[in-house]
């Protein structure tokens, strides 16, 4: 048997967490888990459901208590402040220290601010972590009117949040259009609409000049570049987030915007290697970002760096792209490759369900027909069968005339394939 | 204090409040329940029953103008939010008030004196309805049917305003409000009218456990052909339609399509399906115990058969002692008092879960011998848990979904719900080509190609 190494991870979210539980599948190294968030790992995207009172803490954990202990997984709650890789070892915040022979950093991304005027007033917060929505939960006590900035993922589950407790809610989104720098115009509008809809006051092409605050340092209005203010008594702050590195700085590590590494997710200091959003690969996959701070990315990363640790080196290829979200009651999934402008090469065709919430974009190469991606919205499809389609280039009227084998709604739901035939052969 | 300290109060000062139109309805409702006091208590010496039934006329009214006005100024994203900060869904004190309010009443129905319940005024005040539909006078049993109904239809409703954006379940609800009211009730008292053996197309045993009893089995034979006709349908729900249905569509034909106790969780219970316990220790009681129920069951059944064959011989009083025993420990005290009666406390199948032979029955064709799993999406699960969540079977579905594992579990009884709350479009119910494609353990994210890919390796 090879020997035993005592391996480190920093990070209990969903990078950390795979690459214990893999590396424990694949091998008997000891393996200890250090974080500062929580005790146990819970999942972070279910934050806002926990705020709406769909769930409790407990609900969110992905394993019961009972499981670290039974895979020999150690847990510890603390904040590392230093790593020293010459020693190989760590410093705790508890003024303790570990060895480690390989250590594993995924400690995850935190919320940008930046650098407002009034950013630091109470009442004005990121969503990120457990005691943010803590945080947020005092925050809103009593309150009648937020605003929220920014006008992504987390812009629009925090517009949700507050739209569930009755509070009125502003959005201010600096683009022109929601999310529009990664969803085709059609696609944004409709989002656009749905979020009407669900009576948020949505403001386009509009930025954030600086937040307002009263006698006793609490936030009471915004302020646009327009010089409007809208009064609010709640602020989130929800544009974009980026590596959580800052306490690596003078470690020796490579960081750029996040820790740097390579195909195998080996930072350049030997036996430490980053995954999930605080890594940055240096050479990603074609078509793809050198950050990734989404949920399956960190645990395909957690499953790669577990092969490589135990003895099998293996290059981290998440394969062909796919994401999922919700927008209110609009569930969004994505295959492939599809970009808010198509390339010259690429056309697309692009079917409404004509009922504000359903909608299927796929893209494919003009020349070659081959498909290269798919939009749903309101629709389900099957992971497997685009994946299949993308991967081995079907042609458009291929996958066109099969649809239904993609379909994943259930049973009795209205059929959308007919519509889409149709619609295209025209 | 914890480190892990992190919980959010249970009854949230801030949730929004109530609209007029909520108001009116739980005032209305309010007033009904009242006027039913009045009614059946006494205080009105001229015709209690029109103040009794004015007044539950008055509370389905009412209970069904704060029904659609809650969930229409709500969409589908909407319908559980802040369940956990309700009292009543979540435990609090209203919760258990209701638990104890229910388990109270059937203690009361199962073994409160028949003089009791006659001479309550309640019973009473059925008496019009029983005679003017059946022409006969109405006993505890006959208002139990009747409330149960009625629950089954008024939360069916609320149920279908819910779930309106998923035909599953709405086609679904419809299908056990039909059974519950035709096969439950209506078809049972009509035969009962008509001096006919009171029979329950939709219950079979061993659910209905003393169907195939020896006595049951003459009492039929005695009742001419139609007796004959009850007996014949009844083993061959039993030991052909039930296999054959399982096959091809999983359990959920009967526990979410037929069932009337199926039907009451799904409708009734609906509030509180989060409630279920879903830790894998419950799973293990759970498989002890129904199983035991189910083995239980077969052998006392074969044991009375053996027992009439021999005449009485060896076995003579040792199976009327079992008999009680199961029908006061099972039927009675399992199935009524902790089945309903518990709702709101440990959830809405704990009898489905726990104690149902039928559930177990089907539970063990389910898994060895049937084409319905629940695929999960390739690599889209993000471990959210809203589907272990409000699975009412206590089922860790996310368990498998974020392995991208299949889910064939014995005791689902596919509801859809996990499915249906599914923020990423995970789950979904199917009829597979066979039944023997249904497992795909693969413990690697979907799509992951540096270390191998489902189907592409
Ligand atoms: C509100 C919200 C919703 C989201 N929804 C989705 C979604 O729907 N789909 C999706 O794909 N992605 C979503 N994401 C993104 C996704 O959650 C992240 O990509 C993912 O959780 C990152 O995982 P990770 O393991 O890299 O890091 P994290 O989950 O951030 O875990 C890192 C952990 O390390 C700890 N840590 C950091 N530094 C230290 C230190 N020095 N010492 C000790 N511990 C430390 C942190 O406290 C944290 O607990 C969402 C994110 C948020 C905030
Ligand atoms: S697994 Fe899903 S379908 Fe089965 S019982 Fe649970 S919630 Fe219902
Ligand atoms: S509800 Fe869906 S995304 Fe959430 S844990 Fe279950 S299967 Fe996964």
């Amino acid at each position: 048997m090879a020997t035993t190494k005592h391996i480190v991870i920093i990070g209990n979210g969903i990078a950390g967490i795979t690459a214990a539980r893999h590396i424990r599948k694949r091998s008997d190294h000891r393996i200890t888990v250090i974080s500062a968030e929580s005790d146990h790992f819970f999942s972070r995207t279910v934050l806002m459901y926990i705020y709406m009172g769909h769930m409790k803490y407990e609900h969110t954990k992905p394993y019961e208590d009972w499981f670290w202990e039974k895979n020999r997984i150690e847990l510890k709650r603390a904040y590392v402040q230093k790593v020293n890789p010459d020693s190989h070892s760590i410093e705790l915040d508890d003024g303790s220290s570990m060895n480690y022979d390989e250590l594993i950093i995924a400690t995850g991304s935190k919320p940008n601010k930046f650098g407002w005027k009034g950013q630091e007033l109470k009442g004005v917060q990121g969503l990120y972590g457990l005691q943010d929505l803590e945080l947020m939960e005092e925050s809103t006590k009593g309150i009648s009117k937020a605003v929220v900035v920014g006008g992504g993922l987390i812009g629009i589950e925090m517009a949700e949040m507050l739209r569930s407790r009755g509070f009125e809610v502003t959005m201010l989104v600096r683009e022109t259009s929601f999310w529009n720098t990664v969803l085709p115009k059609e696609e944004s509008e409709l989002i656009n609409r749905h979020i009407r809809s669900h009576k948020v006051d949505l403001r386009l092409a509009t930025e954030l000049d600086e937040i307002l605050g009263d006698e006793n340092g609490k936030v009471r209005a915004v302020r646009t570049r327009s010089g409007e203010e809208i009064p609010c008594q709640f602020v989130g702050l929800t544009v974009g987030v980026s590596p959580n590195v800052s306490f690596m700085k003078d470690a020796g590590i490579d960081i750029d915007k996040g820790i740097l590494v390579d195909g195998e997710l080996r930072t350049n200091v030997p036996n430490i290697y980053a995954l999930g959003d605080c890594a940055q690969l240096r050479n990603p996959k074609p078509n793809r970002k050198p950050i990734e701070a989404v949920w399956y990315a960190g645990k395909m990363m957690g499953e790669t760096v577990a092969a490589t640790i135990c003895g099998q080196p293996t290059d981290y290829d998440p394969g062909i792209w796919f994401n999922s979200a919700k927008f209110f009651d609009i569930e969004y999934q994505t295959y492939g490759t599809v970009l808010p402008e198509l390339k010259e090469n690429e056309d697309s065709i692009l079917w409404d369900g004509n009922d504000g919430k359903r909608c299927l974009r796929i893209v494919f190469d003009r020349n070659s027909k081959a498909v290269l991606g798919f939009n749903a919205f309101g629709i389900r499809l099957r992971h497997e069968v685009c994946d299949a389609w993308i991967r081995n280039g079907a042609t458009i009227s291929e996958v066109i005339s099969n649809l239904d084998k993609a379909n994943f709604d259930p049973e009795f739901f209205k059929k959308f394939e007919k519509e889409v035939q149709l619609q295209t052969t025209i | 204090m914890s480190k892990e300290g992190f919980s959010i109060s249970l009854v949230n000062p801030h949730a929004p409040g109530l609209d007029w139109i909520q108001k009116i309805g739980i005032a209305v409702a309010s007033l009904g329940l009242l006027s039913m006091v009045v009614g059946a208590t006494g205080p009105a010496n001229q015709d209690p029953s029109f103040y009794f039934w004015t007044g539950v006329f008055a509370s389905i009214v009412g209970f069904l103008i704060y029904i659609v006005r809650t969930f229409s100024g709500k969409t589908e994203s909407g319908n559980n939010h802040h369940i956990f900060n309700s009292s009543l869904m979540a435990r609090g004190v209203a919760g258990w008030a209701f638990g104890i309010f229910l388990t109270a009443f059937y203690i009361l129905l199962y073994w409160g004196s028949d003089s009791f319940w006659n001479n309550s005024g309640l019973v009473s005040m059925f008496h019009p309805v029983s005679e003017g539909l059946f022409g006969f006078y109405a006993d505890k049993w006959f208002l139990y049917g009747f409330v149960y109904t009625i629950s089954v239809l008024v939360m069916g409703v609320r149920a279908i305003i819910k779930y309106r954006h998923s035909n599953y379940q709405v086609i679904r609800t419809c299908s056990v409000m039909f059974f519950q009211l035709g096969f439950a009730f209506l078809i049972p008292m009509f035969l009962k009218a008509m001096s006919q053996p009171e029979y329950y197309f939709s219950y079979f045993w061993p659910l209905d456990y003393d169907l195939l009893w020896p006595n049951s089995v003459d009492g039929m034979m005695n009742a001419g052909t139609i007796g004959l006709w009850m007996l014949i349908v009844s083993a061959l729900l039993t030991f052909v339609v039930t296999p054959i249905l399982t096959y091809f569509f999983g359990k959920r034909w009967y526990c979410s399509w037929v069932c009337g106790c199926g039907g009451l969780a799904n409708t009734a219970g609906d509030p509180f399906r989060q409630l279920s316990d879903k830790s894998l220790k419950a799973w293990k009681v759970e498989r002890w115990m129904i199983h035991s129920v189910l083995l239980f069951i077969t052998l006392l059944t074969i044991l009375l058969w053996v027992n009439s064959y021999l005449e009485g011989g060896i076995f003579g009083s040792v199976s009327h002692e079992l008999t009680k025993a199961y029908a006061f420990l099972i039927g009675q005290a399992f199935a009524g008092v902790i089945g309903v009666g518990f709702y709101p406390l440990l959830g809405t199948r704990i009898w489905c879960r726990f104690g149902c032979p039928m559930a177990a029955y089907l539970g063990l064709l389910q898994k060895y011998f049937s084409r319905f799993r629940i695929t999960t999406n390739g690599g889209q699960c993000i471990s959210c848990g809203n589907c272990s969540t409000y699975c009412e079977m206590g089922i860790d579905v996310k368990s498998y979904a974020q392995r991208g594992e299949n889910i064939v579990r014995a005791s689902c009884v596919g509801c859809g719900i996990c499915s249906t709350v599914c923020p990423r479009g995970v789950l979904n119910l199917e009829n597979g080509p066979t039944h023997t494609d249904r497992e795909n353990n693969n413990p690697i994210t979907f799509g992951n190609e540096g270390v191998g890919l489902r189907g592409f390796n």
